[in-house]
């Protein structure tokens, strides 16, 4: 059992705050990803959880057991570096191997493991070779070996496919789920990627300016994005969004068509939908072509609605030139409202 | 001629290639910039050359006139040499000191070395500037004093006084040098050791040490160079222990010319073997010590 | 152990030794420079600049400094130059030359001792091409400026090195897309130079000028070796006081003026060649 609990940790470098007061717990066997924009804190956190980093404040629990005063070696954790971390002066047998050593396993036993973890991702023919006789996907592969290897709790990557080329990155990202799925390892998983997150995690930790802005499943996340942030980070393209005033009784105005919303008491709400989300209507928002981009499997459309850039994802069989006015509709039940104040949803 | 109007008289590969004065110039230039190259060698060399030649000859050779150009290879001069009173256990004297001098000097230079790779602390600035400035320092004049300091606690006239007073001088160069061969291991792989399973302590014996092995040998051999050198400090330090370098300086006026030849010339082997010891890591350990 | 204190324990070493073996001898230094006895005075150094060698010692240091140091820089910079295009024998040639580098002062000047001595080299060759017909005692007082010339040539022999290895150091961190960019704009190889590497190399052109600056102020070895008494510089005259004469205040005295020169020009360098902030690579 090795459920992950992190309780109010913050982490402050100097007079810059990296981390604001984070409470996340990740259930035994769980696949989480962070997931954030560059420089957010995703690292810092997951090397609070390693203990590479100590946090300012709070508590870190793996497993019943508070952990965060402990080293790295007492943690029953492993990790995966973004540039692997592959010992340059030990074959990958030793580099697998590295760690069972450590513990002091019989020979025959390192053996074995080292074995068993290699042919799993398929470098059983490399044990012999030193990292720099290596390809970079094949030190990938060593790097997650090593860390298998060694049976851990918790396994911890950071962005452990973003130094490979993108159609390495997706055959690793197939493998390594099934992989991991397999050792029934908790894992957490650090990426800037939100296509890697979305088809690898079974939840996703939303993190801006060191916060966690959401955490749900993939599908809740892109559905029901909890903040602004949320919508507009992640779907490529992101969500629209279009202001809204209120007509009364859960009433609002967008680009003077009358909307179902909330029934909220704000002065302004914003109105927003996924591009995927709109489609050509008899009646609708009324949406002048600006850009008309087609994409093969679509057409993405960016428009201008109401003075708003807006972007609309169409079928690739119709022919749309710019300049021309279409009227769009929105599929109602995926509307979403956010509260320009506070940038958190309205329900 | 310098390098840099050699260089501005070629003209770059510009319109036309096939023209025969560019053609010309431009292996003009080769031959300059060939030439100018082994002449700096043969600048180099011959002066060593003439010194060997003067060890691997007979005395009577060295002190005859005119001088043949090229050795004949007669032991005459280095037995004399081994044989002459005190300068066998000068060179012992040598090898000691510069040994102890480059473990003193590895020892205490490369934990700061560490340090000063992979910690953020108060006072790296000032400490780092203080290891620079003693670098900026006459420091063989420092022997003045200590020679006081050492008759009191006994130090003087030891191979371990002098040895003190040579680690001054290799610690500026040790802890930099050993700093900028850090800084060239990735963090992350220690980190990857941590998680591994091995304290501080193990993952530097069982990741760092093997691969910053080589580097440290270098910067040793740097200390022991440094040390093996010296001749202020050893002169001022010692008188019935002399170094090498301490007993030739003392005999400069007395000694014969084949003497001093020969004792030259032993200092000098031991520099050609070290330089080229080490000559893969000189220029990036000054690449890095320099910032 | 505390990630916190670690650093601290770790660099306690050097910071003891070099408070012990540094800071303390030059305090010492400095007091026995300023005090006859027990009482401070200014005795010693009136004692030694008003010496006849004084003025005489002073001003062959810095002459063989300021004769040596500008030659030694411009052939490092060729040098380092001539490396950095060359593709074929590249560590050959730094190999060779680099070997000063290992080299003493004292094994210099016996170096360039067997070419200028009496029955050396120079004489052989001089009569060889019947240029005179038996050898001259050129290291003698009768020769001044020879004694001289042999002393500087074994210096930028002995120590170019350790300013080319700085600057090839230097030059091997200028990123290559600047010469590119430059060719790119049609700058003549010359104007790279001049515009590219001098600029970019001004913390090396410092490191290398500062140590060789020192170094020369403390030459010893070489002139003892060649000139002996014929050349009087300041270190030698240091040496003189401690072990000739038996007096040590002097000898501080003559130290610390060593010292002051050495710092004022370490200063002067730094400022001349001083990087703008935010200006480095
Ligand atoms: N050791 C450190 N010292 C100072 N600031 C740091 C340090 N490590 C990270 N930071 C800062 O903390 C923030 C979060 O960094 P990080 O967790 O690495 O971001 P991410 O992995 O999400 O890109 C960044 O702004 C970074 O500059
Ligand atoms: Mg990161």
């Amino acid at each position: 059992m090795a459920e992950i609990q992190i309780k109010n940790v913050a982490k402050t470098f100097g007079a810059y705050q990296a981390l604001h007061d984070i409470n996340l717990t990740i259930a035994d066997q769980e696949f989480m990803v962070l997931l954030g924009a560059s420089g957010c804190g995703k690292s810092t956190l997951l090397r609070i959880i390693a203990g590479l980093e100590t946090a300012t404040s709070g508590e870190v629990w793996i497993g019943g057991r508070r952990i965060d005063h402990l080293s790295p070696k007492d943690r029953g954790i492993a990790m995966v570096f973004q540039n692997y971390a592959v010992f340059p002066h030990l074959t990958v047998f030793e580099n697998i191997g590295f760690g069972l050593r450590m513990q002091k396993l019989p020979n025959d036993e390192v053996t074995r493991r080292v074995e068993r973890t290699a042919s799993l991702m398929h470098i059983d023919q490399l044990l012999k070779r030193y990292s720099g006789e290596l390809s970079g996907g094949q030190r990938q592969r060593v790097a997650v070996a090593r860390a298998l290897a060694m049976e851990p709790d918790v396994i911890l990557m950071d962005e452990p496919l973003s130094n490979l080329d993108a159609l390495l990155r997706m055959e690793m990202r197939a493998e390594l789920k099934g992989v991991l799925a397999e050792s029934k390892t908790t894992a957490i998983y650090v990426t800037h990627d939100q296509v890697e997150a979305m088809s690898m995690a079974d939840r996703i930790s939303v993190m801006h300016q060191g916060r966690i802005v959401q955490a749900a499943s993939p599908i809740e996340v892109y559905r029901n994005p909890s903040a602004e942030f949320v919508a507009s980070f992640i779907g490529n393209p992101p969500m629209n969004f279009l202001r809204a005033k209120p007509a009364g009784a859960g009433k609002w105005t967008v680009a003077g068509q009358l909307f179902d919303g909330p029934t909220a008491d704000k002065p302004e709400l914003q109105f927003a939908i996924r591009p995927e989300d709109m489609q050509p209507a008899a009646e609708g928002l009324k949406a002048t072509a600006k850009v008309v981009e087609p994409l093969g499997a679509h057409l993405l459309v960016t428009c201008e609605i109401d003075g708003s850039l807006f972007r609309a994802v169409l079928d690739s069989d119709m022919t749309v030139r710019p300049g021309e006015v279409l009227t769009l509709a929105p599929q109602s039940n995926r509307v979403r409202w956010f509260d320009p104040e506070t940038t958190l949803a309205v329900a | 001629m310098s390098q840099a109007s050699m260089a501005a008289s070629v003209p770059d590969p510009q319109p036309d290639p096939d023209a025969t004065p560019a053609t010309n110039t431009r292996s003009a230039g080769r031959f300059l910039y060939v030439s100018g190259v082994v002449l700096l060698c043969a600048w180099v060399i011959v002066p060593i050359y003439f010194l060997m030649i003067n060890t691997l000859s007979s005395p009577e050779t060295v002190n005859s006139f005119p001088k043949p150009f090229f050795p004949e290879f007669d032991l005459g001069s280095l037995t004399f040499f081994a044989g002459f009173a005190g300068m066998l256990s000068a060179l012992k004297n040598s090898v000691l000191v510069a040994g102890m001098t480059m473990v003193m000097s590895i020892v205490i230079g490369a934990p700061a070395g560490y340090a000063l790779s992979r910690f953020e602390f108060r006072g790296k600035g000032t400490f780092r500037l203080l290891i620079l400035l003693t670098r900026a320092f006459p420091l063989p004049l420092l022997a003045l004093p200590l020679a006081v300091m050492f008759i009191r606690t006994g130090l003087d006239d030891t191979a371990l006084g002098l040895a003190l007073v040579h680690t001054t001088l290799a610690i500026p160069f040790s802890v930099l040098i050993t700093f900028s061969l850090f800084s060239g291991i990735p963090i992350e792989l220690e980190e990857a050791a941590w998680t591994l399973g091995c304290t501080r302590l193990t993952a530097f014996q069982k990741v760092v040490l093997p691969l910053i092995l080589p580097g440290i040998t270098a910067s040793a051999i740097f200390a022991f160079v440094i040390s093996w050198n010296e001749v202020f400090a050893a002169a001022v330090l010692t008188i019935e222990n002399r170094t090498l370098t301490a007993f030739l300086l003392q005999n400069l006026d007395t000694s014969p010319l084949h003497l001093k030849f020969a004792g030259g010339f032993i200092l000098v082997v031991p520099a050609l073997i070290f330089i080229f010891a080490v000559r893969k890591y000189l220029f990036a350990m000054w690449g890095i010590a320099n910032r | 152990m505390n990630a916190r204190i670690l650093p601290y324990v770790l660099i306690l070493p050097v910071t003891l030794f070099l408070c012990v073996f540094f800071l303390y001898p030059f305090v010492l230094v400095a007091k026995q420079a300023f005090s006859t006895g027990a009482c401070f005075t200014m005795e010693n150094f009136r004692e030694v600049t008003t010496y006849w060698k004084f003025p005489i010692s002073m001003r062959n240091t810095l002459l063989l400094a300021a004769a040596v140091v500008p030659i030694q820089l411009a052939l490092s910079l060729l040098m380092a130059t001539m490396v950095t295009r060359m593709q074929k024998g590249r560590d050959l040639v730094l190999y060779i030359w680099t070997i000063p580098l290992g080299i003493s002062d004292l094994a210099a000047g016996l170096i360039w001792l067997a070419i200028f001595e009496q029955s050396g080299f120079l004489n052989t060759m001089m009569n060889g091409l019947g240029v005179v017909d038996k050898p001259v005692n050129f290291l003698s007082y009768q020769h001044p400026g020879v004694v001289f010339l042999a002393i500087a040539l074994a210096e930028i022999w002995r120590a170019t090195a350790i300013m080319l290895v700085i600057l090839v150091a230097g030059i091997g961190l200028i990123p290559k897309e600047y010469y590119e960019a430059a060719e790119v704009f049609g700058a003549s190889p010359w104007k790279r130079f001049l515009r590219i590497t001098l600029p970019m190399l001004r913390p090396s052109l410092q490191t290398a000028l500062v140590l060789r600056v020192i170094l020369a102020f403390e030459i010893f070895a070489v002139v003892a070796a060649l000139g002996g008494t014929l050349f009087p510089v300041l270190m030698g005259e240091t040496y003189a006081y401690q072990f000739d004469l038996l007096n040590s205040g002097a000898a501080a005295a003559m130290a610390l003026i060593i010292l002051a020169i050495s710092i004022g020009f370490t200063l002067i360098i730094l400022r001349v060649l001083r990087v703008p902030k935010g200006a480095s690579i």
